[in-house]
């Protein structure tokens, strides 16, 4: 079988986001980019369905030249090949999703992982998207997965709980922190992503339907009060909590 | 120009949810700022609470029933909904940002060929159109957006609409039987952890970090949240080692959230936790280190010991 699993290139969470001059963009500059973390667990589950019946694990990935380090990254983990969907333009989810969705197409796969979200966006509907477009069924925010034949129960967190989820092929999964532990690249794969093919597709952005008029920074805080050392400040803070702050 | 605003209310084990109600409030709001009319639809089977809806604004309720539809189903709400925004003329819908609407938004922007904003934290109207404003990088950036496409979906982040005092009006509920339901995709079961509040939804939080050394300190945390209502979350640190399920965890691979009140107990403030709760209305940090960045984010901090404090903090809240 061929499995898709969709990676995006992110900034490392850990780096501070600064805007660019032109307010469209956040500065790249010392920015570091990773394989999105969600992607990890998405790629991860691919490579353990191809470990445990075979399968052929193709990354599909939409952006500039930039994001070949993101696939290559995914190909030393293991998957088998790369399709880079090269485009500069300004996207939102859903001209994403088409992309992807015209792509999964061709390549004939009926399974298609990616993370919940990824974390530059942050809308985390480009999965379900992809699934509607296609038709496919679909789970988001898995946090566990099993295929048997062509039948799916997986589970899916919700607020305080897990919902267990039926289904069957074709279908997208969305991939949540806690579904698996993605493993390592090892020297081996590294050394063997070098000689895997990047198939890079120029494409053409369709209708944008969500127009960014900016981005701004979020309001910095006064820095806080800090009360005192030990629990002596305790009475003032509750105090502050209720009085001040009204918020308990 | 708009013409309806059509809210989805959730519901789960057939009581609405309050983040939903949030929405309803956000609905007859902005529906009666821009001159248009609004009307609430609710999916499931039994449900026991459609006064709470009519409490925020909203009188008109329409009940998509079905024992089919009593759990959660894709296929099933998405083709439910969809079917009913375009009978009813719909071109605006507004959703709490639940996990729900997470999954079902997307599916209906596509069926309703609409436009997409997700999490939205402030909606404002401009020129006679509603402009949005959502995190991106998890907070660390906020995008102003327009929706173009003459349907438009907004899901909203909880505790962006306060509730405040409902107004008590009389709902109108009409039912609509819905056959054929298509559960190509359905929940077979929903496993709930007793009674725990969930932090994406909580209006306070109690988080706690490497700091608390070891999973067993997290009782205290426990107390406290009991006492306050609470919702417990952890750091990064905590969860990866293992002190703390996964969906407790806030920052920017866990969840963002915006409570009123969040206590950060023993948690330094790493860029990507911080990114994670930096718009919550108020927040309290208690930490060992002063230099931790977390008071540069605190409105309140205690420099101490969490083990010290935290104690003499439920001591007080008892009084």
């Amino acid at each position: 079988m061929k499995i898709v699993v969709c990676v995006s290139h992110v900034p490392d969470s850990a780096a501070k986001i600064n805007i660019g001059a032109d307010e469209k963009n956040i500065d790249k500059n010392g920015v570091s980019f990773i394989l999105n973390p969600y992607d990890e667990f998405a790629l991860e589950e691919a490579l353990k369905i191809k470990d445990s019946i075979g399968a052929d694990v193709v990354l599909v990935s939409v952006g500039g030249d930039e994001v070949k380090e993101t696939i290559r990254k995914g190909l030393a983990m293991g998957a088998d090949s790369g399709i880079l969907l090269k485009t500069n333009a300004y996207r939102d989810s859903i001209s994403t999703a088409k992309l992807i969705a015209e792509e999964i197409k061709l390549q004939g796969a009926n399974l298609v992982f990616l993370g919940k979200q990824s974390i530059d966006g942050d809308n985390g509907v480009v999965g379900q998207l992809v699934a509607e477009i296609l038709g496919f069924n679909s789970v988001s925010v898995a946090v566990s997965f099993n295929l048997n034949g062509d039948k799916i129960v997986a589970e899916r967190e919700i607020e305080g709980g897990r919902e267990v989820v039926e289904t069957s092929l074709p279908a997208v999964i969305t991939a949540q922190k806690g579904l698996n532990d993605p493993r390592y690249a090892s020297l081996k794969g590294i050394m063997a992503a070098k000689k895997k093919v990047i198939d890079e597709k120029e494409v053409t952005v369709s209708e944008i339907g969500v127009e960014l008029i900016k981005l701004k920074k979020p309001a910095q805080k006064q820095a806080g009060k800090i009360l005192g050392k030990d629990s002596s400040a305790v009475p003032e803070l509750v105090r502050l909590l209720k009085e001040e702050a009204k918020v308990i | 120009m708009s013409n309806k605003i059509l809210v989805f209310v959730e519901q789960r084990n057939g009581e609405i949810k309050k983040s939903s109600l949030e929405a309803v409030k956000a609905g007859s709001l902005f529906a009666e700022q821009l001159g248009i009319s609004s009307e609430a639809v609710v999916i499931g089977n039994e449900i026991t609470n459609f006064n709470s809806i009519s409490n925020y604004g909203i009188s008109n309720v329409t009940h998509l029933k079905s024992a089919d539809l009593a759990l959660y189903s894709t296929t099933g709400y998405s083709q439910a909904l969809s079917e009913y925004a375009k009978g009813t003329n719909a071109d605006i819908l507004f959703f709490a940002n639940s996990s729900m609407a997470k999954d079902l938004a997307p599916h209906i922007a596509i069926q309703l060929d609409a436009s997409l904003a997700m999490d939205c934290v402030e909606l404002n109207i401009q020129n006679g159109e509603i402009i949005a404003t959502r995190p991106v990088y998890a907070g660390k950036a906020l995008a102003e957006i327009r929706l173009t496409k003459s349907t438009k979906i907004y899901t909203i982040r909880p505790n962006t609409f306060p509730l405040g005092e409902g107004n008590g009006k009389n709902t109108e509920v009409k039912i609509k039987e819905i056959l054929n339901v298509n559960l190509s995709t359905k929940v077979t079961e929903l496993k709930q952890n007793n009674d725990k509040i969930d932090v994406a939804e909580a209006s306070i939080i109690v988080s706690g970090g490497r700091g608390l050394q070891a999973p067993e300190n997290f009782a205290m945390l426990e107390e406290l949240a009991k006492l306050l209502n609470a919702a417990v979350g952890a750091s990064r640190a905590a969860v990866d080692a293992g002190w703390r399920p996964h969906g407790d965890q806030v920052g920017q691979t866990g969840k963002t959230v915006s409570p009123n009140l969040y206590i950060a107990v023993g948690i330094s403030g790493a860029i990507q936790h911080l990114a994670g709760m930096r718009s919550s209305k108020y927040i309290v940090a208690i930490n060992k280190d002063p230099e931790a960045p977390i008071f540069a984010a605190a409105d309140y901090g205690i420099a101490g010991d969490a083990f010290e404090i935290v104690p003499k903090l439920i001591e007080e809240l008892k009084k």
